[in-house]
């Protein structure tokens, strides 16, 4: 769990004890006593199945908190506590989630199904700086990590002073490019992966790094590529509750990008290395881009042990060699793919350009087929069990 | 696909249940529905059939989607048929059938016993609309006189949700019950409502509010049960329907809530500290909690009534037939089948009350009925918090489970709310103490004075802490219509 959080709480006082929330619960993070009826921070995930069945309005409460409230404190209490001073800006309006949880659920729905996060994972904190009430952050670094001319991806990385940020590897931030729209309305925010580990960017210093590609004629992407050291940023966030890594040092990650995809899995990679300082790693990448050049981390990744992560770098435009994909290259080490498919401590990562979902859907396809499994039904447990995860834009 | 989920308009009818491809169904409900907007439309007075209500209509029947809120004219609310989803390979939960897979259509041999509880409760949604029609033009404020029609729109949205049973599977005999639905009417002389509770008047607010905690409580309990029921469709309508009682749940509770609240806040302006200088309070225009104590005390005996008798077969046959379940029938750690158990039952034995064990079959009444007993307490005891809070010394009270009964084991007997057996003369010389006088209906009537501007109360109960939907205190929940 990451520290300080936005607990979900309800209002005692005026809560009727009619359990409609509880029964509306998917995940049982509802309970109740004689006295009171209480949220389980451990277990809820914000998915406000019990807001709107609520007929009194006691449960939208939100308190964000250094130290969740347990089900005991809860159960004891006749009125809610007040909100204590932590130096955040109180979170609160939850109608502001909204476009986020669409961008999230888009970019999610290759996934085929409602995602779940990784059983062990940690627990994420949301919306600590909603749309209403952004944070500044402070341009640290700014550079190129590509040498391509049609492919300029940054590495950026923000330093939010003594302001509490706290972020998981896999979960995104949204970023507000000033300006307004043609219509003169403000800018929708983009939201951005971080690729870098929950300690920071540099260990203890909770810095937080992106991976930006300048889209020609992207907003946000420009205006991020050419954000110069010094600059200030707004930020919203932490955003994303499922594309999260496992905690259990058991799990094994297969990890599938392209380009800016590799963000999260730069920070799963580097959380890993850190944790498990000289250990097995038990990690596999499957990393296309076009050329050496322009994918992003080149360097760095191959100074990465083989035992802590077994890489796979695709390239489609080498000269004087035919194209290669990661799918194609999936299907070229399948008995690998097979043996971690089949395996329940496997947790699959994909992240990119949509259009790489559908070969390596493909390719899974065949591997699955190959030891006898239907992809469809073991993609969809292996969703459910929170060991499949897609996030592609 | 069938869509289960959201709404459809594609009939006069919204549904969940596919209406469109059901032609002899959607037929049977279209020929019905215009005695259904007559019987609306003779009941609620014209002004506020015009009027722009702020209310919540369902157009799904998962979470996200079963309460949307806009304006309404309540004639143009979209009253459907809704079920909450199926849950696969869902099995009977209690009695002789007890994990078989749950009926999809009505087992021969229950057909009239299921058709008489889906009557009984049909016959009680309309019935309680009937006995609130006045309400309106007292209402204290905007945002009660939007709670009360919420809680008239669903309880019309119920009665269709049960004639939709009758008319999808119970034939000839289903359409003319769902007639008489209609057709009976609130303390009607001809043609009553069938449970007594659902033919006194409702002739005041208080009595309202105390109705909806009480008397909807004990229809929130026997949902529950039906939402247990083997036969799936009852179930699943049943379960949708839960979700909406739990607003009649609050309005009760927060009414009398608040008119607690206001009388203790007009006593300790007045600086009265004695809750039972009854004149001195009612002059504040706020009513007394000694009078609140007394509705409590009818309301909750009426509606103890409506469990029946305590040791019934009708009971035990409906459970062991899986057509009625207990509360929370899944949660329950037995058998579910109740063949060797017994259950402590009072009765009254050479004038004293005891206890004594019976088969569990036969007092699955009992049972709910304590179920609701311990459901009703919550509330009560936030009530007697705000007294506390103000610093008044003075305690509600659910009155002894024998207290002023008609039905059961107790209706032979005068009981004290404490619990004592009386003499026919002590209970005449006392019950004035215990229940409502002509004389204290007076006193509450002459508070009953409308009050329709916008973000103002009557003078005898005091704002909610939180407004409809999370709207702001001066919101305006219903736009009246000028005429």
């Amino acid at each position: 769990m990451t520290l300080p959080m936005k607990q979900h709480l309800i209002d005692p006082e005026i809560c009727i004890r009619c359990y409609t929330c509880e029964m509306s619960c998917p995940v049982g993070a509802i309970e109740h006593d004689d006295n009171n009826v209480v949220v389980n921070a451990d277990s809820c995930d914000e998915c406000m199945a019990c807001i709107p069945v609520c007929p009194t309005g006691s449960i939208d409460n939100w308190r964000i908190v250094a130290e969740p409230y347990s089900l005991e404190e809860q159960y004891g209490w006749e009125e809610l506590p007040e909100q204590e001073d932590i130096a955040l800006a109180a979170g609160g309006d939850t109608d502001d989630d909204d476009p986020i949880a669409a961008l999230l659920a888009e970019a999610h729905k290759g996934a085929g199904g409602r995602p779940v996060a990784p059983a062990s994972a940690a627990r994420p904190s949301v919306n600590l700086y909603p749309l209403s009430k952004p944070v500044a952050a402070i341009v640290q670094g700014n550079y190129r990590l590509t040498d391509d001319p049609d492919h300029d991806v940054r590495h950026i990385i923000l330093d939010f002073g003594g302001q509490s940020f706290p972020v998981l590897e896999g979960q995104s931030i949204g970023i507000l490019p000033p300006g307004e729209d043609a219509e003169g309305r403000a800018h929708l925010p983009r939201l951005y992966s971080v690729s870098s580990p929950r300690d920071g960017e540099r260990p203890n210093f909770h810095n937080v790094s992106l991976t930006v590609k300048r889209e020609p004629g992207g907003v946000c992407s420009t205006y991020l590529c050419d954000l110069e050291q010094g600059a200030e940023v707004r930020v919203t966030g932490p955003w994303g509750q499922t594309f999260l890594m496992p905690q259990d040092p058991d799990a094994r990650l297969l990890m599938i990008c392209t380009g800016t995809g590799s963000a999260p899995m730069r920070a799963f990679t580097m959380h890993r290395q850190r944790a498990m300082a000289g250990g097995d790693g038990d990690m596999v990448l499957f990393f296309g881009a076009r050329t050496p050049e322009s994918l992003p981390y080149f360097g760095p990744l191959k100074k990465v042990p083989d035992t802590m992560l077994k890489k796979h770098l695709v390239f489609s435009r080498i000269e004087g060699q035919p194209k290669e994909y990661v799918q194609d290259r999936l299907i070229a080490a399948q008995d690998d793919v097979a043996a971690m498919l089949s395996d329940p401590a496997t947790h699959i990562y994909i992240c990119g350009l949509r259009g790489m979902e559908e070969g390596v859907e493909r390719a899974f396809t065949s591997i699955a087929e190959s030891i006898g499994e239907h992809w469809a039904a073991l993609r969809d447990k292996m969703r459910d069990d929170g060991r499949y995860h897609v996030e592609t834009y | 696909m069938l869509d289960l989920i959201n709404v459809s308009y594609d009939t006069q009818i919204p549904n969940n249940v596919g209406l469109s491809s059901d032609r002899k169904v959607l037929k049977a409900l279209e020929r019905w529905h215009p005695g259904y907007i007559n019987w609306w439309n003779d009941l609620i007075p014209e002004n506020f059939q015009k009027s722009d209500v702020y209310l919540r209509t369902a157009v799904s029947v998962d979470p996200k989607g079963w309460a949307k809120f806009d304006y309404v004219k309540m004639p143009e609310y979209r009253w459907g048929v809704l079920l909450a989803p199926q849950v696969e390979d869902r099995t009977v939960p209690c009695g002789e059938h007890y994990g078989q897979p749950a009926w999809q259509e009505v087992p021969g041999e229950y057909r009239n016993m299921l058709k008489r509880l889906i009557v009984i409760q049909g016959d009680t949604e309309p019935g309680s609309v009937e006995q609130q029609r006045f309400l309106g033009k007292t209402a204290p404020s905007l945002y009660d006189l939007r709670n009360l029609f919420q809680v008239n729109v669903e309880e019309g949205r119920h009665l269709w949700a049960m004639v939709y049973l009758l008319f999808k599977y119970f034939g000839r005999d289903g359409r003319e019950e769902a007639d008489d639905l209609l057709r009976r009417s609130s303390g009607s002389e001809e043609a009553p409502r069938m449970l007594g509770a659902f033919n006194e008047e409702t002739p005041d607010w208080l009595s309202f509010f105390m109705f909806t905690y009480f008397t909807d409580r004990d229809g929130k309990m026997q949902l529950e049960s039906l939402a247990q029921s083997g036969f799936d469709p009852l179930s699943r309508t049943c379960r949708f329907m839960l979700t909406e009682e739990a607003h009649h749940m609050f309005v009760g509770e927060t009414g009398v809530g608040r008119i607690v609240e206001r009388t203790c806040q007009a006593m300790k302006e007045a600086g009265i500290s004695d809750p039972y200088d009854i004149d001195k309070i009612r002059d504040l225009g706020v009513i007394d909690l000694p009078t609140i104590q007394k509705k409590l005390n009818l309301h909750y005996s009426l509606s103890l009534d409506l469990f029946g008798q305590e040791v019934s077969t009708n009971a035990a046959n409906a459970f062991n037939a899986g057509i009625k379940g207990r509360y929370m029938e899944q949660r329950i750690d037995d058998d579910h089948r109740l063949t060797g158990d017994t259950y402590v039952v009072r009765s009254v034995r050479d004038g004293t009350i005891v206890t004594e064990d019976v088969p569990a079959l036969t007092a699955i009444n009992m049972r709910l009925r304590d179920d609701y007993v311990r459901d009703a307490s919550g509330g009560v005891g936030r009530w007697n918090k705000a007294i506390a809070k103000a610093g008044v010394d003075f305690e509600l009270k659910l009155p002894h489970e024998g207290f002023h009964r008609q039905i059961g084991v107790f209706s032979s007997v005068n009981v004290d709310p404490e619990g004592k057996i009386l003499s026919r003369e002590e209970w005449e010389a006392k019950s004035k103490d215990w229940l409502p006088t002509k004389a204290d209906g007076d006193f509450i009537q002459s508070l009953m004075v409308p009050c329709y501007e916008p973000g103002q109360f009557a003078s005898w109960i005091a704002p909610p802490k939180v407004g409809i939907d999370n709207k702001p205190g001066d919101f305006e929940y219903v736009k009246l219509h000028m005429a």
